[in-house]
């Protein structure tokens, strides 16, 4: 008799048994949970704005946390070392409340008035690596890091989005 | 002229599609089939209308018709032919009317089987295929309109799809052009195939609800929509592969997967969808757990619409999103519509979709199909709460938090390390019931071949436990599913006088879909191979070179040529560098790490060289020269091991798909008996 590993072999379900298989799906989800919930405290990062770390940090509440840190590119302030691969630049407060940006009219408007506002609270950003492309004014950084000194972030992780880029509203160059 | 009638055919195509709904409906509750078959009709006819918006959209791309606002957007007289014609999905209103295209495409296609056996099912598949095109056609034509012109009235600039008073239409002399970063081969396939497999999975959810909504509780609706699954998801493989694949090529950060929320956004439907396949797969064989398939391709369809929205709403910032929009919103109540009447359908049926049928062993197929599936939900859970938490935790305690890669890779590795062990075990156990013991017996042989999984990586110099057991893992895998094609074809042989060649291709033949199975996952370990070198063993290094100065990583030397600087026809400045690739001081390859800057858009993109083996890749980055005294360039050199695997097995899935799907030839044991050759 040639047995056929897909028909099934049918065998009376014995009535009460399907406690091990909960009891096995329990334990299955439960890990998985634990898994989530242990991941999750230890990963988190706090999102932050240029004002908030610079109010909290004297209290030392900052101190060895991952931040995760968004805010204006000034372009003025970009220094980039070649050899060692440092490179610097200054960040300026952004509200990160979405009503705010767009009572600005818009990220792009938002980020242009903040890089344009000098009364603006600033923090210094120190990063180890190339150079993105999208570096450049006004151009939105999201940075992820810790900060190593008073007004000074060292960044791990560097985002760069230029809203202008991508959906502008009228072209520069117009013609009738 | 050409805009009007794009967005003319746009605007009747939403009427036709509001109508196929109402006529479906009002013809099954009346009973009456000449308005089941007038909403059949209406089906049919929104691809041919649709291709004509989508073809006009075109027209006006080719032609530079930069007064169009999407046009003037999304291209530039420099782009190529080709990359004029991809901007159709270059930008959100474009990429929305190309969505709705294929969708429209895919339930045209729908409709034209024969229906006989199936007529109550139709008007349900109708209702759910068209309201869902519907609710894409309305944000087309109302919110997102493609066709919308730049007016100037009086000393402004207006933007309207129809003349303003008093407004003359016009237009800048150039676009601003595609974004650089999306012009490049592996973008200009990854959308069509990600949107592809997103729409797809819309057909099997229909059959899905209209199987519900009729109460037919038999397989009828798997078997109609299994093809349909399937293309669903190698589309979905397939977009998520490339994607890594143009994150690898052009981003340059030598990785593949960022776990960036939009990228996790087109991984969940994935998920979801993978899991629903299983699922399936139990209720063909066994007849059980048959409300699980609904609750999987519920969850797929709303995933796929969720991940639609969280591209288009602005919520994440991210590399992939289009610009903040108003649509959002009418997103949100869309999806929680079809999510709560799915499921409140679902538990109106509830009781007929219960199978008699009960789990006997743990070791059974079934068992371990849907521990499985377990896992991958618990996959889906991880990352929808990673995406979802930072809202929550906003309005909970108030302040912003985000959750990074690290939260997604710890969670990640055990799920995919237990996956792994039930894709050693699942070839090898059978429906219904099978004992430790008989596994044992078919497990040990595998087990000793996999044992040179730990063996060699030590004797490689390997340490990190994690990856050893991950190795293994692979190993083993491999063994037991070669194993398992030898024992089979030996039992063919038994009774059949083959060559041993010919019996492997038998095999294959009378059980295909099971053959086809075992080929896709063996895709899978390749790709998981992949994923283990580049995670455990990617190693960086970086330096500024002057010319035919050298830099060390891993057993490779690269030496620093030349830099050459010039311009090329489709207006880019190239600044590329000479780079050798060198072991033990013989010349591997030369390869051109490159930086271009796009003139039309002001906008450089840095490609990387590559000198990929299939033991590992040499990954160099230019990131910095100077200029004028050309003294010295600097780059980022990565070394990674293994990732060529994982496109290897992206490919071997393509093929197991297509073995799984291609059509099957009828034909009885008698004939393939006398038919076959002495």
């Amino acid at each position: 008799m040639v047995k056929d590993d897909l028909q099934p072999i049918e065998a009376e379900p014995r009535k009460g048994n399907s406690l091990k298989f909960v009891i096995g799906g329990i334990v299955i989800v439960a890990a998985i949970i634990y898994l989530m919930v242990s991941s999750l405290q230890a990963n988190v990062q706090y999102f932050l704005t240029v004002d908030e770390v610079l109010e909290k940090q004297n209290s030392g509440e900052l101190t060895g946390r991952n931040i995760r840190l968004s805010g204006a590119v000034l372009g003025e302030s970009i220094q980039y070392d070649m050899d060692t691969l440092e490179l610097r630049f200054t960040i300026v407060h952004v509200p990160a409340d979405i009503k705010l940006v767009e009572d600005e009219g818009g990220l792009a408007a938002a980020l242009h008035n903040a890089v344009m506002d000098p009364t603006r609270s600033q923090l210094e950003v120190v990063y180890y690596g190339a150079k993105p492309d999208l570096l450049q004014n006004e151009a939105q950084a999201i940075l992820t890091g810790e900060l190593i000194a008073n007004g000074v972030f060292e960044a791990d992780e560097l985002l760069l989005k230029c809203p202008t880029k991508y959906e502008g509203s009228v072209p520069d160059q117009i013609e009738s | 002229m050409v805009a009007e009638i794009g967005f003319g055919s746009l605007f009747i195509s939403l009427v036709v599609s509001i109508y196929g709904v109402i006529a479906a409906l009002y013809g099954t509750s009346n009973h009456q089939k000449k308005w089941i078959l007038s909403a059949q009709q209406a089906m049919r006819l929104v691809f041919p209308l649709l291709t004509i918006t989508v073809g006009s959209l075109i027209y006006l791309l080719i032609n530079n018709n930069f007064e169009v606002v999407y046009v003037s957007k999304v291209s530039s007289l420099s782009m190529p032919l080709y990359l004029k014609i991809t901007a159709l999905w270059g930008g959100q209103s474009g990429s929305l009317l190309f969505w709705s295209w294929l969708l429209a495409g895919f339930t045209s296609a729908v409709t034209i089987k024969k229906w006989d056996r199936d007529q109550d099912l139709l008007p349900w598949v109708i209702v759910v295929g068209l309201g869902t095109l519907t609710f894409f056609l309305v944000l087309n034509t109302f919110f997102e309109n493609p066709f919308v012109r730049y007016w100037q009235v009086n000393q402004d600039i207006v933007q309207s799809f129809s003349q303003p008073a008093g407004g003359f239409i016009i237009g800048p002399r150039n676009g601003s052009g595609l974004n650089p970063l999306l012009r490049h081969p592996g973008m200009v396939i990854h959308p069509p195939m990600q949107y592809l497999g997103f729409v797809a999975f819309i057909v099997p959810y229909a059959y899905a609800m209209a199987s519900l909504i009729t109460g037919r509780s038999d397989d009828r609706w798997i078997q109609l929509s299994r093809r349909w699954t399937l293309w669903a998801w190698l589309f979905l493989s397939l977009g998520l592969i490339l994607g890594a694949r143009w994150a690898y090529d052009v981003l340059g950060w030598g990785g593949y997967w960022g776990w960036d929320p939009v990228e996790i956004s087109a991984l969940m439907p994935w998920l979801s969808g993978t899991a629903f396949l299983h699922a399936v797969l139990i209720q063909e064989k066994r007849g059980m757990f048959k409300q699980w398939p609904i609750v999987l391709i519920i969850l797929t369809y709303n995933l796929v619409i969720f991940g639609t929205f969280l591209t288009r709403s602005g919520l994440l910032s991210s590399v992939h999103s289009f610009a903040r929009s108003a649509i959002g919103p009418i997103f949100l109540v869309f999806i929680a519509l079809t999510f709560i009447a799915s499921f409140w359908l679902l538990s109106s049926r509830w009781d007929k979709f219960k199978s008699r049928q009960e789990l006997t062993s743990f070791f059974s197929k079934e068992a371990l199909i849907l521990i499985s599936i377990v896992l991958l939900m618990g996959m889906l859970a991880t990352t929808f709460w990673g995406v979802i938490f930072p809202n929550i935790s906003e309005l909970i305690t108030g302040a912003k938090v985000t959750v990074g890669p690290p939260f997604y890779e710890r969670v990640a590795a055990p799920i995919l390390g237990g996956i792994l062990t039930i894709m050693v075990i699942c070839p090898l156990a059978v429906w219904s019931y099978v004992s430790f013991k008989h596994l044992g017996k078919l497990l040990w042989k595998p087990f000793i071949v996999s044992l040179f999984g730990i063996v060699l990586p030590i004797l490689g110099g390997l340490t990190k436990v994690p990856a050893v057991i991950a190795f293994w893992l692979v190993a083993f895998v491999l063994a037991v599913n070669g194993f398992e094609l030898v024992r089979r074809t030996r039992l063919r042989r038994k009774t059949e006088s083959e060559s041993f060649l010919e019996a492997v291709f038998r095999v294959f033949q009378r059980n295909k879909r099971s053959y086809a199975a075992m080929i896709i996952h063996v895709g899978i370990v390749f790709m998981a191979l992949g994923i283990i070198g580049i995670e455990f063993f990617q190693t960086e290094t970086q330096g500024t070179l002057a010319e035919g100065q050298e830099l060390q990583l891993a057993s490779y030397t690269m030496e620093y040529e030349e830099l050459q600087i010039f311009d090329t026809p489709d207006a880019r400045n190239v600044a590329r560098a000479v780079v050798l690739v060198k072991k033990d001081g013989e010349v591997l390859d030369e390869i051109y790490p490159r930086r271009d800057f796009y003139y039309d858009s002001g906008q450089p993109v840095t490609i990387p060289g590559v000198r990929s083996t299939l033991v590992d890749d040499f990954y160099v980055i230019l990131v910095d020269w100077k200029a004028v005294t050309s003294e010295g360039a600097t780059f980022k050199v990565y070394h990674n091991p293994l990732v060529k695997w994982l496109w290897i097995g992206a490919w071997v899935i393509i093929f197991g798909v297509v073995v799984a799907t291609w059509p099957e030839k009828k034909y009885s044991m008698a004939v393939s008996k006398n038919a076959r050759p002495k």
